[in-house]
């Protein structure tokens, strides 16, 4: 069994090489030397424009007080000091409960409500995409048009059911809503659509595969980069969570919490708070980092030749 | 024998179909409950508290269609709203699907380190979090804001302009930074649907005659994306026609002369500090309306791309 594996492994491996040989010959002929330096110079003028707030952050929270107070902001440090940071812990003292219980708040909401979102999200899309069960273009219809009512007006109907199935001030709070979302399912449908083959899904059924197994098995794999994303997009929300009016414990509450407890007190308030951020910002950009360099890294296939 | 096989085949596969969709309709179960908790019921109930008048606290009065008699008749910043919205989401809307598509697809050009980095730039923004301060910064109405300081030293104006407090500002200004920011679901989405284009496409495609990056585009990746457009025209829309958060950053809420109030600032503003839930999920059924008519359109014009 192990034998096989590997030399199923080493034959793909030598079919991406081929694949990607081939890849760079063909962009010979469709694409101009000019064209691509236009747009590598565009490309990094638009780039360096877009990571300008995050940089302003990251120079602001390392700025001394006396450059803190220079008006109008400089985007740049003059002697750089992680004074900001270090007073930090001493700040952690006007918290209600230690910093461990929010980031586990924090940790445990993020991750499990992100993978159950990304399971339950795609199982459903792997039915709207690729069953033929009745009813599915209706609920279908219905995912896509809940996408369009505003999120706001719907905050008291909520908030009454929350109450009605006893959610408030618990971590189903948190967790249940985020679950379910129209934008998870309409994205992964759509790229199960394109993406995952009928003959594909034929073939798993005839070879014993169960209806489940085939979705994580076969359809899973081949919409690799729309999951992986998704991940993303579900971590991002999460990880700034911040429910009002259904969380009153203090140690229910996350870390946005703690974060702007903290950003609120201290002499240098501006430059804590900015550290505050850039120390918040650095999860998303890990699982940002992790997900789209798969994502990127991923080739085409369409598993089926 | 054998003329008795048939039957009890198709039985059997009857049997199986039917198993079958018992366990689709399990793998659907989790998503669709929740979904119908927390989102199908809330609409509906909004909906129906459209036609009510209620202040989110004693019993809700049935008022017929007089929440949206008002809209029209006696609210004076509804039209306001309403225009300012409609020029934001027509010019928002489809340059913002077109700037996420094209830079996905220049970014998708390079080699994988090169398109993980500056992926990772143009989604800087939505990993930032709250990032218009930058823009309250450069945009500051005194002599020191770095647009007034930059544009009085070049001697192009000789007082500092209220960037953010003109009326005729306010909206070319949030136009430029809600297009600034659409670099995100959408443009994500886009860069994984470029991914998973078969590249034996685009192999058949040079042999087959295709000259240029353009031809390329048109004739192979934009119809293998077809459903991923549509999904980023849909969360375009959406955006589009719910800009409120940067208006009312940038702007205040209300703005001078409502010159930067939108439909959701609005319906924020009527739920929150007014308390009338009714008239906000009137307003919000509008909304919905209008964004509907506009998804159903373009859905036809999507497919006819590539032809």
């Amino acid at each position: 069994m192990q034998a096989t594996m590997s030399k199923a492994d080493a034959r793909r491996l030598k079919k991406l090489k081929l694949k990607a040989a081939r890849r760079d010959q063909y962009k010979r002929f469709t694409r101009s030397k000019g064209g691509n330096f236009f747009y590598t110079l565009f490309l990094i003028l638009f780039g360096l424009f877009s990571i300008l707030p995050m940089y302003y952050c990251i120079i602001t929270s390392l700025k001394p007080l006396d450059e803190l107070l220079v008006f109008p902001p400089r985007f740049y440090v003059i002697s750089p000091t992680f004074e900001s940071y270090l007073t930090l812990p001493s700040l952690l003292d006007n918290l209600a409960v230690p910093l461990s219980r929010y980031a586990f708040n924090s940790i445990f909401i993020s991750v499990a409500t992100t993978f159950l979102h990304v399971l339950v999200g795609s199982a459903a899309a792997y039915v709207l995409a690729k069953t033929n069960i009745p009813g599915k273009k209706v609920i279908f219809a219905i995912v896509q048009m809940s996408l369009l009512y505003n999120a706001y007006t719907l905050e008291i109907p909520r908030y009454l059911i929350y109450s009605a199935l006893g959610m408030i001030d618990t971590y189903w709070a948190y967790i249940l809503p985020m679950i379910p979302s129209s934008m998870g399912v309409f994205l992964m449908k759509q790229f199960m659509d394109t993406n995952v083959p009928d003959a594909l899904i034929e073939a798993a059924k005839i070879d014993g595969a169960g209806s489940f197994r085939t979705f994580w098995q076969i359809a899973m794999p081949n919409v690799k980069p729309a999951w992986l994303t998704l991940t993303l997009f579900s971590f991002r929300d999460l990880w700034s969570i911040q429910p009002a009016g259904t969380i009153f414990s203090e140690e229910l509450k996350t870390l946005p919490f703690a974060a702007s407890t903290i950003a609120q007190s201290g002499i240098a308030r501006q430059g804590c708070a900015m550290a505050v951020t850039v120390i918040m910002m650095i999860p998303p950009i890990l699982v940002y980092l992790v997900t789209q360099g798969s994502v990127t890294q991923t080739m085409s296939s369409s598993g089926i030749k | 024998m054998t003329t008795n096989k048939e039957p009890l085949k198709l039985v059997v596969k009857r049997k199986e179909k039917f198993s079958n969709n018992i366990v689709y309709y399990l793998m659907l179960a989790p998503f669709f409950i929740l979904f119908f908790a927390f989102t199908v019921l809330p609409v509906l109930s909004s909906v129906v508290l459209s036609f009510f008048d209620f202040d989110a606290v004693s019993t809700p009065r049935f008022s017929g269609v007089d929440n949206y008699l008002r809209m029209f008749v006696q609210d004076d910043v509804f039209p306001k709203a309403l225009s300012n919205t409609l020029v934001l989401a027509i010019v928002t809307g489809p340059l913002g699907f077109f700037i996420a598509f094209m830079l996905a697809w220049m970014v998708n050009e390079f080699g994988p380190a090169i398109r993980t980095l500056l992926s990772f730039m143009f989604y800087a923004p939505a990993l930032a979090g709250n990032v218009y301060f930058i823009w309250q910064i450069l945009f500051s109405g005194d002599a020191y804001g770095y647009i007034n300081s930059s544009l009085l030293s070049l001697g192009l104006i000789v007082e500092p302009v209220q960037w953010l407090k003109d009326p005729s500002y306010a909206l070319p200004i949030i136009c430029i930074v809600q297009l600034w920011m659409s670099m995100g679901v959408t443009f994500l989405s886009n860069i994984s649907g470029l991914q998973n284009v078969n590249p034996e496409l685009y192999e058949a495609g040079a042999i087959d005659g295709v000259k240029n990056r353009w031809h390329e585009l048109w004739y192979i990746t934009i119809p293998s994306m077809k459903s991923i457009l549509m999904f980023g025209v849909v969360m375009q829309i959406q955006s589009a026609f719910s800009i409120s958060v940067v208006p009312i950053a940038l702007c205040g809420y209300p703005s001078i002369n409502n010159s930067a109030d939108t439909l959701v600032s609005l319906i924020t503003d009527v739920g929150t500090s007014r308390y009338e839930m009714g008239y906000a999920a009137a307003i919000s059924v509008v909304l919905f309306i209008m964004m509907f008519a506009t998804k159903s359109l373009l859905g036809k014009l999507v497919n006819m791309a590539g032809r």
